[in-house]
């Protein structure tokens, strides 16, 4: 058996693990356990003194092998490897038992957690002991970086790694870049117009010589590993030759046909078929909406061609979609939100009771190049109206729909309080709010600017709105029955117009997203921070970042903070140009392969080749993921998974059931 | 059986889905069953038939295999080698009279905490009216098999 002299130390983890968990219980049994050389309990072994006292006893003690039996080793393992590292051990001769994530917050059972602690740091224990010596392997990093939503997250994520001096690819769904923020019209708190802060970002991406933006394009695959992914992007058919449009627009003007616009104007106004979907739109050239195009339905038109000025043409029916391949070394996702579907609340009238609009739909009417050109009036295209009700916390703060505080409605549905008094001095606005939600800077200050703008505030969540009168004064309007808590009464409120501010949530897609990405996201559909704290833009997976409201509720300021952090994390990788990577990885023993190839097939990378000459087959390094898949298919078990040998599991096994285990253990 | 028996589950958990959505499990206070003892293994791929039969020897009343859905392992295919070896394990318990609840084989994404605490739950709750495996004397000793009679064989590690 092996003289090992490993050190055990438990976390108390504050009280999330001493709660549960009799640590020092857990340390006094770990101290009797074969090869344990000490055994210590502390209350953050993550703090800078809890990681002295694992160096202290490598060096005094002659600890050979680390156990910390803590949290899940995604958080801290390599906390810890730094410390046997400093401490001259070599950090693969350690091993952590997740005694926290598995163990203390799953149950409140203290007996059976403790016996479950003792099991997995036992196995720990085990395992540790068979572990062997490992060096990381350097992997270079592509200077190249893909950036994924062209939303201000990821504009300034683009620009910031660009400005840096490295190349950027930004792909886009719809045809141009901005995002929600394209479509609003001012920005709270201090009012400054949406698109006049944001058209030139836009436009120095758009010029910017180390940026590829790819709109109308998307990730259809990814394969690699950070610092070399490859990215199989569609960039789909605009119907525009891009090398000659000059964005002059004459095609839109001529197009003969109009649809609704459902994605820019959220169905408030009309587009052409050929179109941009707002006229700073980043790129200019635009895009032919091939379902509603004349043309292609019914093969004659070309309307669009005939007007188009440019020599050669630059409308182009026969283009086809490309399919491009990105290599590049770094990821930031940045694909946004959606908003909660308002008519999943019928008792809220949306859709049903016309004067009911989503905040969006506001936001395009009071936009100065929106639909009703910036004038706040009802569906009927021409009546202000008198009396406006602003219903916060739609689908946020609601067990039945998103636990969550979306955390920017209050925000924009004070900005919305204060557009109405602006536009329509004598109208009464009423804000329905459950609590008044305003941390920011600057952002009390406006809400209390409301207060004295007269606005009517109403502490209480809407129940119902209704357009069936109780009282004359009721006759022909929306009426929004409210708990005031304020006062403790229910009220009817009428009004002539009612705004919901529903809930930001997570886009349909972003669970497809997060596997197409390889990395996680939340119950709620947000992408998963590796850490929620400390590591806000990073994920577990190595090499791919997220930025904006992908991650969460967010308004732009704290996007962009994001979108710059992401970007200042890859610059980092870029700079280092090499880092290490974990040395998980199998290997072939040459002399006792019998060249049966059954791991050839095993292998997704194919990273196995069989050599003829020898017959034996062998693992290329630099290839292998580490999966180990070839492992656990070798008939002769002489592949071995590096830092998952079978002898380590073997021993795990052994050691996490030694409280069950029979005295002889028969074949 | 006794009353009280609790069953010990070995999950082996892939690194990349189900281990973390253990991992969120905890992290979002979920409570479960405290009987599934994970073990990390970088893919499911990676679970050798022969870890599943060491831990119900061992003395293990049940085994879970936890990988990514099909279509979604972070090493593009190693969860559907596990799922063939799985099959061909099924079949060799069940002639061991190794009942079929006790070795399961389930799918759960990083995102998916809620669905792996409710498969041990589910799984601990069958395992436990199966009552105890004790390996020695259902499978080498049960069906009119002899108990192994020699030397305990010393194991093949
Ligand atoms: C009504 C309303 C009013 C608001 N008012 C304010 C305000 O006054 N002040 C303020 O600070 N904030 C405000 N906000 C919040 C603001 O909209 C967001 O904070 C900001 O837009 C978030 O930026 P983002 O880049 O993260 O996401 P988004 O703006 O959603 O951008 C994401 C981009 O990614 C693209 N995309 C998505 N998925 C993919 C994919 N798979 N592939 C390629 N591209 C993809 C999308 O097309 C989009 O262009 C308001 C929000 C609403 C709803
Ligand atoms: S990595 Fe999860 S099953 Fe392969």
């Amino acid at each position: 058996m092996n003289e090992e002299k490993v050190g055990v130390y438990v976390c108390h983890c504050g009280t999330n693990i001493a709660k549960v968990v009799d640590v020092v219980d857990v340390a006094t049994w770990a101290g009797e356990q074969p090869n344990v050389e000490v055994a210590r309990e502390y209350k953050f072994m993550c703090s800078s003194l809890g990681q002295e006292l694992i160096e202290q006893d490598i060096k005094e003690k002659g600890l050979t092998r680390v156990v910390v039996a803590s949290c899940s080793p995604h958080m801290h393992e390599k906390t810890f490897r730094g410390a046997c590292e400093r401490a001259g051990l070599n950090p693969f001769l350690f091993e952590m038992a997740n005694i926290r994530e598995h163990d203390s917050w799953i149950t409140d059972d203290k007996v059976a957690a403790t016996q479950k602690a003792k099991s997995l740091t036992n196995a720990a224990i085990a395992r540790v002991v068979h572990h062997q010596p490992l060096e990381p392997i350097p992997v270079e990093i592509n200077p190249n970086t893909l950036i994924v939503g062209g939303g201000i997250a990821g504009i300034t994520a683009a620009l910031e790694l660009a400005d840096a001096g490295n190349h950027v690819y930004l792909v886009e769904r719809e045809p141009s870049i901005g995002g929600h923020m394209a479509q609003l019209d001012k920005t709270f708190p201090t009012l400054d117009c949406s698109a006049c802060i944001l058209t030139p970002k836009m436009v120095d991406v758009g010029q910017h010589a180390n940026i590829t933006l790819l709109t109308w394009s998307e990730v259809e695959e990814l394969d690699g590993y950070l610092g070399n992914f490859t990215a199989t992007v569609r960039k789909k058919a605009r119907y525009v030759n891009e090398e000659v449009c000059t964005g002059c627009g004459i095609c839109i003007e001529k197009c003969p046909a109009k649809v609704l616009d459902e994605v820019f104007e959220v169905g408030m106004g009309t587009r052409k078929v050929i179109y941009r979907p707002f006229p700073q739109a980043v790129p200019k050239y635009p895009v032919i909406d091939k379902e509603n195009c004349i043309y292609f339905l019914r093969g004659k038109c070309k309307a669009c061609e005939l007007f188009c000025p440019t020599e050669p043409n630059s409308i182009d029916f026969t283009q086809k979609d490309e399919i491009l391949k990105l290599q590049v070394g770094n990821i930031i996702l940045a694909t946004g939100y959606d908003l909660f579907d308002v008519k999943r609340i019928p008792q809220y009238g949306y859709g049903r009771l016309k004067n009911v609009f989503t905040s969006l739909e506001f936001e395009r009417m009071v936009n100065a190049s929106g639909p009703t050109d910036g004038k706040i009036v009802l569906r009927d295209g021409k009546t202000p109206p008198a009396s406006v009700a602003i219903v916060h916390c739609v689908g946020s703060r609601d067990e039945n729909y998103h636990k969550y505080c979306s955390k920017i409605c209050c925000m924009y549905s004070l900005k919305f309080a204060h557009l109405v008094h602006e536009r329509i001095p004598d109208a009464e606005v009423y804000n329905c709010y459950i609590d008044m939600r305003t941390p920011g800077k600057g952002y009390e200050e406006f809400y209390h600017r409301l207060l004295e703008e007269g606005t009517n505030f109403i502490r209480g969540k809407v129940a119902e709105i209704t357009d069936a009168p109780r009282i004359p004064a009721e006759e022909g309007k929306l009426v929004v029955q409210v708990e005031d808590t304020l006062i403790g009464r229910q009220r009817r409120v009428p009004v002539d117009m009612v705004i919901l501010s529903p809930a930001m949530e997570a886009k349909p897609d972003s669970k497809e997203v997060s596997q197409l990405f390889k990395m996680g996201c939340d119950f709620d559909g947000f992408f998963t921070e590796r850490h929620p704290k400390l590591d806000p833009v990073a994920t577990m997976t190595e090499g791919i970042y997220i930025a904006g409201a992908c991650q969460g509720p967010k308004d732009v300021p704290e996007s962009v903070v994001q979108g710059a952090a992401a970007a200042a994390r890859v610059a980092g990788l870029i700079n280092r140009g090499t880092v290490m990577m974990e040395p998980v990885r199998a290997n072939i023993d040459q002399d006792k392969c019998s060249g049966c190839r059954i791991c050839n097939n095993m292998c997704p990378y194919n990273a196995i080749v069989f050599h003829e000459d020898r017959h034996v087959s062998e693992v290329i390094t630099a290839l292998c993921q580490g999966c180990g898949t070839c492992v656990a298919a070798c008939p002769s078990g002489i592949i071995t998974g590096a830092h998952f040998t079978n002898d380590q599991v073997f021993s795990e096994i052994e050691g996490i059931l030694w409280d069950v285990r029979p005295e002889k253990v028969l074949a | 059986m006794s009353e009280n028996f609790e069953p010990v589950i070995v999950g082996f958990l892939c690194n990349w889905c189900s281990y973390r959505a253990a991992d969120l499990a905890g992290t979002a206070r979920l409570k479960y069953a405290p009987n599934m003892r994970p073990i990390r293994v970088m893919c499911s791929g990676r679970v050798d038939p022969q870890f599943v039969l060491k831990a119900l020897r061992n003395g293990a009343d049940g085994v879970m295999i936890a990988g990514c859905h099909p279509g979604e392992c972070h090493y593009v295919s190693g969860n559907i080698k596990a799922l063939r070896r799985f099959v061909l394990l099924k079949k060799m318990l069940r002639q061991l009279g190794v009942e079929e609840e006790r070795v399961q084989l389930v799918w759960a994404s990083a995102s998916e905490g809620i669905i792996l605490a409710e498969k041990v739950d589910k799984m601990t709750a069958e395992v436990r009216a199966l009552g105890p495996l004790n390996w020695n004397k259902t499978v080498l000793g049960g069906n009119g098999h002899p108990v192994v009679k020699a030397e305990p064989v010393a194991e093949e590690v």
